[in-house]
């Protein structure tokens, strides 16, 4: 085994394209422990911790690209008008694990528990890639994600970040786990309200093969909230009758299995309480009556 | 390969197997045992060390990865034959048990303390969290916490 040392997203391109059986590996949380244990022994490891260009977020025209040698701990510290993405961020592992674990890490790995991918995918995120020869590109997260641990990225091809829309509006993050620390979600779902395109946004992790977004459950709440006038007027009424159909329809969107750490009905069943927080705590935040 | 890192402010170097974690080549390679392998996936926070000061889980971070940086230990805490006051307030307050998992809990603190001098009794279970002890139930370890954090004010 080799391990590759560039310095540049560059040299880092160059080395991915002359060696594509190269794995990449930045904050290690995952990879090290497949390491450690044996199951990997890549012919060579491709360490992205030094190249700074991936360890930069910003925002452009609009969109935010996070890099994917951004970790966690950043995240928290850096970028607190995330919500969702903050409260993702913080609920992975540990500080030690939040100092060296990155998006782009959650991206390559593409596990269903994934804490940041839900919230990429309620963003609707692009997952930028690139290559040496054929430079960059961005899929969509769920051209991106195509199955288990499964992913569309070409041998040749680094992960630079994700980039998506600023949304205008309120969202959450939450997962059910044993603790609230060092845990592997049972479920996970990320809500957003984007204003603007008068929709809200709903993505389950850990429920499925890989992320889901709710869409029925997604078109349910939007119109609830254009018949009651709550798109133009925040203090309209709301017929909190669709709340537990919007729930449901949340549930009905997981495809779970039963594994070691729950099942199946469990699984949806959180969905379901997850489902109905969130939208709660979004319409708080939105400073509507309480109403259920 | 030849790993090369500054380790409590000296450089030392080793001929590994690439694939070598830090702890590994720390212990192993260097001989410092006071950060332990436990669980080697990151879940016990035993082999907690700074990484550019950075606290890291070192079983998670491939040695090479330290190459031409700056490692930590729980080694440096201690000044000659004296404690840290954040060991002599594990020792007073009873949060040595079995001692496995203190050195990291030791670094875990020390690097809490840094950041906030009088953290909050959630802030400490939560910059804890990722550390794991089977003995004393965790009370005894958040008093010895707050008995640090109050000495190292006082200018201990």
């Amino acid at each position: 085994m080799e391990v590759l040392l560039p310095h540049s997203l560059d040299e880092a391109l160059a080395m991915k394209a002359e060696r594509p059986e190269a794995v990449p590996l930045n904050g290690g949380t995952d990879l090290m422990v497949d390491l450690n244990f044996g199951r990997l022994r890549p012919p060579a490891m491709l360490d992205l911790n030094r190249v700074a260009e991936l360890t930069e977020w910003r925002e452009e025209n609009g969109h935010v690209f996070l890099g994917s040698g951004v970790t966690y701990t950043t995240i928290v510290r850096e970028m607190p008008e995330f919500k969702p993405l903050v409260q993702a961020a913080r609920s992975v592992g540990s500080p030690q694990i939040r100092n060296r674990g990155t998006v782009g890490g959650n991206l390559g790995t593409a596990s269903p528990a994934g804490d940041a991918l839900p919230v990429l995918a309620a963003y609707d995120a692009q997952v930028m890639l690139q290559s040496r020869t054929r430079g960059e590109r961005s899929l969509p997260w769920n051209a991106f994600l195509t199955g288990p641990k499964k992913t569309a990225i070409a041998p040749d091809e680094l992960i630079i970040g994700a980039r998506w829309r600023r949304l205008r509006g309120p969202g959450s993050f939450s997962k059910i786990g044993t603790r609230n620390a060092m845990v592997i979600a049972v479920a996970g779902l990320c809500l957003v309200i984007d204003e603007e395109r008068r929709r809200v946004n709903v993505a389950l992790g850990s429920v499925g093969p890989t992320i889901l977004r709710a869409t029925q459950a997604e078109e349910r709440v939007a119109a609830a909230l254009t018949t009651s006038g709550t798109w133009d007027d925040r203090s309209a009424p709301l017929n909190e009758q669709w709340a537990d159909e919007f729930a449901e329809l949340v549930a009905g969107a997981a495809q779970p299995l039963d594994d070691v750490r729950g099942t199946a009905a469990y699984r949806r069943h959180g969905c379901r309480v997850l489902a109905r927080r969130a939208i709660g705590w979004a319409l708080a935040e939105w400073r509507l009556p309480a109403w259920w | 390969m030849v790993v090369r890192t500054r380790v409590n402010g000296d450089w030392r170097e080793a001929e590994v197997w690439p694939g070598t974690s830090l702890l590994v080549f720390l212990r192993e390679a260097l001989g410092l045992y006071g950060s332990k392998n436990a669980c080697e996936q990151g879940e016990c926070g035993s082999c907690s060390v700074w990484l550019d000061g950075t606290l890291v889980c070192s079983c998670l971070v491939l040695a090479a990865q330290a190459h031409e940086r700056e490692v930590r230990t729980v080694e440096s805490l201690i000044d000659g034959d004296k404690l840290h006051p954040i060991q002599e307030a594990f020792l007073e307050a009873g949060a040595v048990q079995c001692g496995f998992c203190t050195p990291g809990f030791v670094v875990a603190v020390a690097d809490l303390l840094q950041q906030d001098p009088d953290p909050s009794p959630v802030t400490v279970r939560e910059a804890l969290s990722g550390n794991i002890c089977r003995c004393t139930g965790y009370q005894k370890i958040v008093d010895a916490v707050e008995l640090a954090a109050a000495r190292l004010r006082a200018g201990a």
